[in-house]
C-alpha cells in the first residue's frame, strides 16, 4: 500500500515538472520549439496551461456551494461521493450482466454465436445516442434520473467483463474438464469448482477496466442527462467558465482521476482478499 | 380587436371554470392554497441552475406552486437533453425551450404548444472588442464571426444578411464554444454571447494589459433587438395532445403557469433573494455573476407591456419571418403554435389579487461584477 501511494506520489512529482517545464519553456520562447519559429502544439499563457502549483492551490481555496463556502477539495469530494454511488450502482449492475452473459455463452454454443457479435456491436452505439433513450425510457417508468445515469455506466461497464469472463470460463484445459466429466459432475459443479476459479486471472483485470469505466460512464451520463450535483455537473460548469477559472476545470478533472483511482484500487485490494484466501 | 375580445372573454371563462373545478363546492379562489389534492408536476429546463431559470425555483422556494396544489420537480438540462422532445415523449409535463428551436420540432411533427411567452426579448449579442471595428452587422464582413451553431446562429445569418452581409461567403463563421476564450485569445473577431451570462464572463476576465477587469467600454456589442432579427426565446410549452383532451392537464397548465409567472414576479421585485434561492439549488456560479444574469433576465421580462406570459403578436410575427426566410423553418406555423389561453387566465388571477403584472415601473439596476463572476 505504501509503496503504491509513493509511486503515485512519484509519478506526480514526474508529471509536475513536465507540465512546469514545458510551460517555462514556452514562456522563454514565445511559445516555438527552441531555436526554431515552429509552433508549440499546445500554448503555454495562463489560461491554457495555468502554473500546475495554482491548480494545487485552487483545490484549497473557497468555493460557493449554494449558500455555503468551503474548500474546493471538499467540494469536490462532495461531488465525487455522488458520482461514485451512480458508478457503484454501474459496476455491479454491468459486471453481474457481464459474467451472466458470459455463462449464457458458455452453456450454449449458438448462444456465443449469437450474442458475442451483438456485444461488440453494442459498445460502437455512441453514449450521446444512447443518453436521450435511456433517460426518456427511465423517466416513463417513473425511475429517478441517477439510475438512467448509473444504466449509462451499466453499459459501459457489462461489456469488458462479458468478454474476459467468456475467455476465463473456457480458459480450463481439456483435461481438466474430462476429469470433472470423469466424476459425472454436473455442469453447474464444472462452472462453480473448476471454471470460475481459473477465470480470476481473467476476470479481475477485466473488473479494474470496468471500475474505471463505470466512473467515466456515470460522469458522462451526469453531463448529457444533467443532474443537480455530482462531478459531470461541476467539470461541465467549470467548462463552460474556463474562460475566467481554468484553474477549477483542471482541478474537476484532477478530482475526477482521483474517483478513477480510488474504484481502481478498490477492485485490486478486493483481488488481494480473494487471491490470498485461494491460496491459503 | 374583436378577436382579441373574444380570446379575453374565453379566457376569463376558463378561468372561472378551472377555479370552479380545481375547489369543488367550496368557492375557494385558485392560487391560495386550499387543496383537495396536490397533482405532481415535472419541469424540463434547458440547462443548469442559473437565475435565468430563477422565476421557477423562486417559486418551489417560496410555496408558491405549493398555494396552486403543484408539486413541481425541476429537471436540469443536461448535453443530450432537448426539452422539447422530453416533452413530446410524455417524459416531462411542461418545458422551457426557445420559440426558434421549438417551432423546428413542431414542425417536425411534434404535438407542442407554446403557453406562455415569458421573455419578451431576445438575449443575444455579438461580442467584439471595441477597436476592432466591429459596430453594426455590416462591419461584420472579412471578420471571424463565432456561433454555438445548433439553432443559436439564426439571429446572425438573418441580421447579416439585412445588412448586406453574406453568412456563407463575405465571413468566416466558426463554430463556438460557450466559455469566452476565444474572444479573449483573439481567435474570433466577434462571439456570440448571451447579455445575461457570457458577456458578462468577459467583464469578469482580467486584462492582462491593465491588471483590472475588463469594461463594457472595451466591448462593442450587436443587439439583435436593435436590428431588428430578435427572435422569441424562453417560454413554457404544454403537449398539445393532452391540451385537447385532457381537461384534468388544461386545469394544471393553468395553475402551471400562474404559479411560474408569480416566481418570476418574486425575482422581480426581490431579486437579491431570487439569487440566494438559485444559489440554494445548487449553482456552483458566483454570487456577483448569478447577481448580473438576475438583473438581465428581469430586463428581458420588463417591462411586459401586454402582462408577463402574453405574446407579443410583432415579436412573434418576427420570429416566423425570420425563421421562414432563413429556411429555418419551411412554412408559417398553424394558429395552434402558441395560445394566451393560459396566460390571461393566470393574469386574471394575479390581476384579481392587486399584482402589477406588467412591470412598467421596473428599472435595471447596476451590478458589480467581481473577478470570476465571484
Amino acid at each position: 500500500m505504501l509503496r503504491m501511494a509513493l509511486s503515485v506520489l512519484a509519478a506526480l512529482i514526474v508529471i509536475f515538472s513536465l507540465w512546469e517545464s514545458y510551460k517555462w519553456m514556452g514562456q522563454q520562447t514565445g511559445d516555438a520549439w527552441p531555436g526554431t519559429s515552429v509552433e508549440l502544439p499546445v500554448s503555454t499563457d495562463d489560461i491554457i496551461m495555468p502554473h500546475a502549483v495554482d491548480i494545487v492551490g485552487e483545490l484549497f481555496a473557497d468555493i460557493r456551494d449554494g449558500r455555503a463556502t468551503l474548500p474546493l477539495i471538499v467540494f469536490l469530494a462532495k461531488k465525487a461521493w455522488f458520482t461514485f454511488q451512480e458508478a457503484a450502482i454501474g459496476f455491479f449492475l454491468g459486471s453481474a450482466i457481464g459474467l451472466g452473459l458470459a455463462i449464457l455463452m458458455l452453456r450454449w454454443r449458438f448462444a456465443e454465436r449469437g450474442l458475442l457479435p451483438w456485444i461488440n456491436v453494442s459498445q460502437t452505439i455512441p453514449l450521446i445516442a444512447l443518453a436521450p433513450i435511456v433517460v426518456t425510457w427511465g423517466r416513463h417508468q417513473n425511475l429517478p434520473d441517477i439510475a438512467s445515469i448509473a444504466l449509462i455506466s451499466t453499459f459501459l461497464t457489462f461489456f469488458p467483463v462479458a468478454v474476459s469472463a467468456l475467455r476465463g470460463l473456457q480458459s480450463p484445459t481439456p483435461e481438466h474438464v474430462e476429469l470433472m466429466r470423469s466424476y459425472a459432475a454436473p455442469w453447474w459443479t464444472t462452472l462453480v469448482k473448476l471454471r470460475l476459479p481459473s477465470a480470476r486471472p481473467y476476470l479481475f483485470p477485466a473488473f479494474k477496466i470496468a471500475a474505471t469505466l463505470s466512473v467515466v460512464g456515470a460522469i458522462v451520463g451526469e453531463i448529457s442527462i444533467g443532474t443537480k450535483t455530482g462531478l459531470g455537473r461541476a467539470t461541465l460548469e467549470f467548462a463552460q467558465r474556463y474562460a475566467v477559472w481554468p484553474e477549477r476545470l483542471y482541478a474537476s478533472v484532477i478530482g475526477s482521476a482521483f474517483l478513477g483511482l480510488t474504484v481502481f484500487g478498490l477492485v485490486t485490494l478486493v483481488e488481494r482478499r480473494v487471491l490470498r484466501r485461494a491460496e491459503g | 380587436m374583436k378577436r382579441q375580445l373574444i380570446t379575453r372573454i374565453v379566457g376569463m371563462v376558463v378561468a372561472m371554470t378551472l377555479v370552479a373545478a380545481a375547489c369543488g363546492s367550496d368557492d375557494v379562489a385558485v392560487g391560495t392554497g386550499d387543496c383537495d389534492s396536490v397533482d405532481q408536476v415535472s419541469l424540463q429546463l434547458q440547462w443548469v441552475t442559473q437565475t435565468q431559470f430563477g422565476g421557477y425555483f423562486a417559486a418551489v422556494d417560496q410555496g408558491i406552486y405549493d398555494k396552486y396544489c403543484l408539486d413541481v420537480e425541476i429537471r436540469e438540462g443536461g448535453v443530450d437533453i432537448v426539452p422539447q422532445q422530453q416533452l413530446a415523449s410524455g417524459a416531462t409535463d411542461f418545458a422551457v425551450s426557445w420559440v426558434p428551436k421549438a417551432l423546428v420540432s413542431r414542425e417536425e411533427g411534434m404535438d407542442i404548444v407554446n403557453v406562455a411567452q415569458v421573455f419578451q426579448r431576445s438575449g443575444t449579442l455579438q461580442v467584439a472588442w471595441a477597436d476592432s471595428g466591429i459596430d453594426e452587422p455590416a462591419d461584420l464582413a472579412g471578420k471571424v464571426v463565432g456561433s454555438w451553431g445548433w439553432g443559436n446562429e439564426f439571429e446572425l445569418l438573418a441580421g447579416s444578411r439585412k445588412a448586406g452581409v453574406n453568412p456563407d461567403s463575405d465571413y468566416e463563421l466558426v463554430q463556438q464554444s460557450f466559455d469566452m476564450l476565444a474572444l479573449l485569445t483573439g481567435e474570433i473577431d466577434a462571439a456570440q454571447a448571451m447579455i445575461y451570462n457570457e458577456y458578462a464572463q468577459v467583464l469578469e476576465a482580467t486584462n492582462p494589459a491593465t491588471g483590472a477587469l475588463y469594461t463594457a467600454d472595451d466591448l462593442s456589442v450587436i443587439n439583435w433587438n436593435d436590428v431588428g432579427t430578435a427572435m422569441l426565446q424562453d417560454a413554457i410549452w404544454a403537449d398539445g395532445a393532452k391540451l385537447a383532451n385532457d381537461e384534468h392537464y388544461e386545469d394544471i397548465t393553468t395553475r402551471f403557469v400562474a404559479a411560474s409567472l408569480e416566481g418570476f414576479l418574486y425575482c422581480r421585485d426581490n431579486s437579491d433573494k431570487c439569487v440566494d434561492i438559485v444559489l440554494d439549488n445548487g449553482s456552483a456560479l458566483g454570487r456577483s455573476h448569478q447577481a448580473w444574469e438576475m438583473n438581465e433576465i428581469n430586463g428581458l421580462i420588463w417591462p411586459s407591456p401586454d402582462g408577463i406570459g402574453m405574446m407579443d403578436k410583432g415579436l412573434w410575427d418576427q420570429t416566423i419571418s425570420v425563421a421562414t426566410s432563413e429556411s429555418i423553418l419551411a412554412s408559417v406555423p398553424d394558429s395552434g403554435a402558441y395560445t394566451t389561453k393560459y396566460a390571461e387566465a393566470a393574469l386574471d388571477v394575479l390581476r384579481g389579487r392587486g399584482i402589477d403584472t406588467t412591470g412598467k415601473n421596473w428599472r435595471p439596476i447596476t451590478v458589480k461584477l467581481n473577478p470570476g463572476g465571484e
